[in-house]
């Protein structure tokens, strides 16, 4: 009986490679669980290989396989070619388990907002797996998938890993390939892995990462090194005061990530106070106009003329306007209307220009920090996971979900999320960005506090 | 003199022939079935992802040096955006504030000097697809559809815009010829008006003559040819004279010209104030030219057309050298002058006769051309015709026409004529009587008895002299 609450895809690889057990007995035990937690769109048929099963967001092209990126737009629509990501895990032999649920076009923190439903959360299916890569996360933790790939714009790999209580890696901004990855925000967007352990997170960022020559934004990385020592010896942390007191953090939250640090610091880590204050200050309301300005161009080509939802009307114009008013919900229509504002004639300057200019602030001030430490610190959400249903009148206070992931995404630095423990019987995420292609650091720094934290990964209510 | 100066300002696009499109790996290629030049990229499936042409990029960068422009050392692609079915991104991949070219100029020669026309900018851009209206078959009647063909989507244009440096018709055709002849040597474009491979838009104001003011202008759109555009121009210039003096405003407008019609009267439409709302696109990196590859094309170009004007113009008429540029015809003619031609006859045969061929001046070789423009005037005009539509072929050798003497000599063509004026005694009287234009009777019955052997100048001489007799 193989326990796919507990079996990492390291081992799993071990299994199937030790042929102990076979590829396809490993993808029926994934595929033949229930998905009571609503965290797949599509769920494929064993399609070989000789590798293990992954999950991947909905937002990740497949070819063949339906992508809808949690849009009713897109209903229907099966892509006739593989992302780049999709096609290195084929190369690797890994096997599509199936497509993750997702915010509508990655747009959200909780997964409320895809057009076909949230997905819940393993360690309390009340509760939202946050988001937009819910669906992942709730996978990876529900036994539904050993390990799966998300996309991060401001959050949405790291947040739902906290949510959860996985590790997520959001990478440096250009090391992963974003073909064939539904855009979003395409300076900020990247896709990542999710996984049990850090060891397996940085496997499955070896076979993804790396310069593609269809996406002109990628760049060479340095060889990943999986991480194996245990101590933290020279390893300088940085703690960010306004990241680590910010209003909003819940006490339990503040006191299970304090708890991690001091751990850091037994573990042989030189620890110190920094501060990021016009990051922290500006962060996301620089993000909420870079984001949607660049959404509200990208989702420009749902017309209705060559794939997914067409309306039916008269002519062109009244066929555009029916089908984007039927097939967008909500959260993407507020996303295009601000975009549009901010990039505007008249406007850009105040919005879109001044966004740009605080985001090289934001750049400068954490490479400043980065002078004086390896990585810095950091809850990753202010909250454990919150009802479904408690934000969704509320896009603002679902906006601060992001609070402490987005200054980083916006300097387009690496951030991993690892869990450091339970606040009212529901994980925290500890977040450890590092300067720009710091990968390795980040897993060595996250694999040794993981095995010195010992968190146990499997919701209680299913142990 | 008028009172008035017109001010025109052109906006010209040049369809690169570069192998692939502008942002994917689908042929640039004219024609085709439609949709079948098309991938995941200029079909804007979601997530695929546009990455620069080098040879595009370095195209442009190759014009911008020929029009004398500033090559950025930093240029960024832009996002235009807006809707419409042949726009499948519903964004156009353009430049905005940083060119790759810029701040460059164009002198036309004239036979009074140059006109220097500055290049505002030349920039790199996609084109977008092709509609097609059809009526759609099985629906109510007058009911029709749009068709999209998505294999000119993508393709790359260079984009050159004017500053108002013009103020006439004729000056503006002359810079459209020479742009266009620039293109063409560079081999950058096929720059074919009829295609579409080479499009402009015209934009026209006027003023009183000595102001400085710019006032609203209006913008000629679809003209196919130079001789057309010049004409749109100058009724244009007249029209907004007649509306300034009998005390009207013009208007802002776009003139859609109908190249199939020419005569009839343009479409007009308001200018919509378009928020296009660029800004950087963020799939893709900024262009850093290097220094190297700029100074590798700078080193690519030969002597330009405007150069070669004025050079050939000391030798010929203004007028000459021109026609020889323009034309493409002006390095084959310093091949044959070289040769051993007189210059002047040279040109003569290449701008008219060699002209009317057809014949690609690069299939020529030059020395036997030479020698038959040097023979004109001894051999039968029908031997030279014949050997100039032929100087195309390989292998071709003037040596038997020039074979083909003329007969000039009076001794053995007076007998011919005599012979004939006493056949037709009556055409004769009549000649002697006033009827002068009977000459050329005669003229032609001894070329025709001669087997057009006969060189015309003596046969007319001749049948003058006996005529008198």
């Amino acid at each position: 009986m193989i326990d796919t609450l507990r079996l990492t895809a390291e081992e799993a690889w071990r299994l199937v490679d030790g042929r102990e057990i076979s590829g396809a007995e490993l993808f029926a035990a994934y595929a033949g669980r229930e998905d009571d937690l609503h965290a797949y769109l599509h769920r494929c048929d064993d399609p070989g290989g000789d590798g293990i099963p992954i999950a991947i967001k909905d937002v990740i092209g497949t070819k063949g396989v339906p992508t809808t990126a949690g849009s009713k737009i897109l209903e229907g629509y099966v892509p006739v070619f593989d992302s780049t990501v999709a096609s290195r895990c084929k190369q690797r032999g890994l096997r599509l388990l199936g497509k993750t649920n997702t915010d509508e076009f990655a747009m959200g923190s909780s997964t409320e907002n895809s057009a076909f439903g949230p997905s819940r959360n393993p360690w309390d299916p009340t509760r939202v797996p946050g988001g937009s890569g819910g669906g992942s996360a709730a996978a990876v933790t529900g036994g539904l998938a050993p390990w799966a790939l998300g996309s991060d714009t401001g959050g949405s790999i790291k947040q739902p890993s906290a949510l959860c209580g996985n590790v997520g890696l959001r990478p440096t901004y250009g090391t992963v390939s974003r073909y064939g990855v539904v855009a979003f925000a395409s300076s900020l967007d990247q896709v990542g892995p999710v996984a049990k352990t850090v060891r397996d997170c940085a496997f499955l960022y070896s076979i993804i990462a790396g310069r593609d020559e269809n996406d002109s934004t990628t760049v060479e990385v340095p060889t990943v090194e999986l991480p194996g020592a245990e101590d933290l010896t020279g390893v300088r942390i940085g703690v960010p005061k306004e990241m680590n007191e910010a209003e909003g953090i819940e006490p339990g939250v503040s006191a299970a990530v304090r708890r991690a640090i001091e751990l850091a610091e037994s573990l042989g880590a030189e620890v110190g106070e920094c501060s990021l204050p016009r990051s922290v200050e500006y962060g996301v309301a620089c993000y909420y106009l870079v984001a949607p300005a660049e959404a509200s161009s990208n989702l420009g080509r749902y017309d209705g003329v060559r794939y997914g939802l067409r309306s039916d009307a008269a002519d062109f114009r009244e066929m555009l306007m029916q089908t984007r008013h039927d097939g967008f919900g909500d959260e993407p229509k507020r996303r295009i209307m601000i975009g549009t504002y901010a990039l505007s004639s008249g406007y850009y300057d105040a919005y879109y220009g001044t966004a740009q200019k605080v985001r090289t602030v934001i750049r400068r001030e954490h490479a400043d920090v980065f002078e004086s430490f390896d990585l810095i610190v950091s809850p990753t959400s202010p909250t454990v996971a919150f009802k479904i249903g408690e934000k969704v009148d509320n896009p603002l206070a679902m906006y601060l979900n992001d609070l402490l992931t987005i200054p980083s995404c916006m300097a387009g630095l690496p951030g991993l999320n690892i869990p450091c423990g339970l606040s009212e019987g529901l994980p925290v995420g500890l977040q450890l960005i590092g300067p720009q292609f710091s990968e390795n650091t980040l897993f060595r720094a996250g694999h040794a506090l993981e095995r010195a934290l010992g968190f146990d990964s499997v919701p209680e209510r299913l142990r | 003199m008028s009172n008035w100066e017109a001010v025109i300002g052109l906006e010209i696009h040049v369809q690169l022939k570069t192998r692939t499109k502008m942002f994917c790996r689908c042929p640039n290629g004219f024609g085709g079935e439609p949709n079948t030049q098309t991938c995941p990229v200029c079909l804007a499936f979601p997530g695929a992802l546009p990455v620069a042409n080098r040879r595009a990029v370095e195209e442009c960068i190759k014009l911008g040096l020929a029009l004398d422009c500033e090559i950025a050392e930093r240029a960024v692609f832009h996002r235009k955006n807006y809707f419409y079915p042949d726009l499948p991104k519903a964004y156009q991949i353009s430049q905005y504030d940083e060119p790759l070219c810029a701040r460059g100029k164009l002198a036309v020669p004239t036979e009074n000097g140059d006109i220097t026309v500055g290049i505002t900018r030349a920039h790199l851009e996609e084109d977008a697809a092709k509609n097609v209206h059809v009526a759609a078959s099985g629906r109510i009647h007058g009911a029709t559809a749009t068709l999209v063909d998505f294999n000119r989507g993508g393709t790359p244009l260079v984009e050159i815009v004017t500053e108002p440096d013009l103020h006439d018709a004729e000056s503006a055709k002359r810079f459209l010829q020479l742009l266009r002849q620039t293109v063409v040597e560079l081999d950058l474009s096929d720059a074919e008006l009829e295609k579409g491979s080479m499009r402009f838009d015209v934009n026209v104001s006027v003023r009183p003559a000595g102001s400085d003011e710019l006032r609203t202008r209006t913008e000629l759109k679809n003209m196919n040819s130079f001789n057309f555009a010049a004409k749109g121009i100058e009724r244009e210039i007249a029209r907004q004279i007649r509306v300034y003096e009998q005390g009207g405003i013009v208007e802002q407008e776009t003139l859609h010209f109908d190249p199939a019609h020419e005569e009839s009267p343009p479409m007009r439409s308001k200018e919509e104030a378009q928020d296009y709302r660029y800004f950087p696109d963020p799939d893709l990196v900024p262009v850093h030219p290097p220094v190297d590859v700029v100074e590798r094309l700078r080193g690519e170009i030969g002597e330009l057309p405007g150069a070669r004007i004025k050079r050939i113009a000391d030798t010929l008429s203004f007028y000459d050298a021109d026609v020889l540029v323009t034309g493409g015809l002006d390095r084959l003619w310093a091949d044959v002058v070289a040769a051993g031609a007189e210059p002047k006859e040279a040109a003569n045969v290449l701008a008219n006769q060699f002209v009317a061929t057809g014949i690609a001046p690069s299939a020529v070789n030059a020395a036997e051309l030479a020698k038959l423009v040097s023979a004109r005037a001894e051999i039968p005009r029908a031997a030279f015709d014949e050997a100039l539509a032929k100087t195309g072929d390989a292998g071709f050798t003037a040596a038997p026409y020039l074979e083909q003497k003329v007969v000039g000599d009076a001794a053995e063509l007076d007998p011919i004529i005599e012979r004939i004026i006493d056949a037709n005694p009556g055409q004769a009287e009549q000649f002697r009587g006033g009827k002068q234009g009977l000459l050329g009777f005669f003229v032609g019955q001894v070329m025709k008895e001669t087997g057009g052997k006969a060189d015309p100048r003596v046969v007319n001489e001749r049948v003058r002299e006996k005529l008198r007799a």
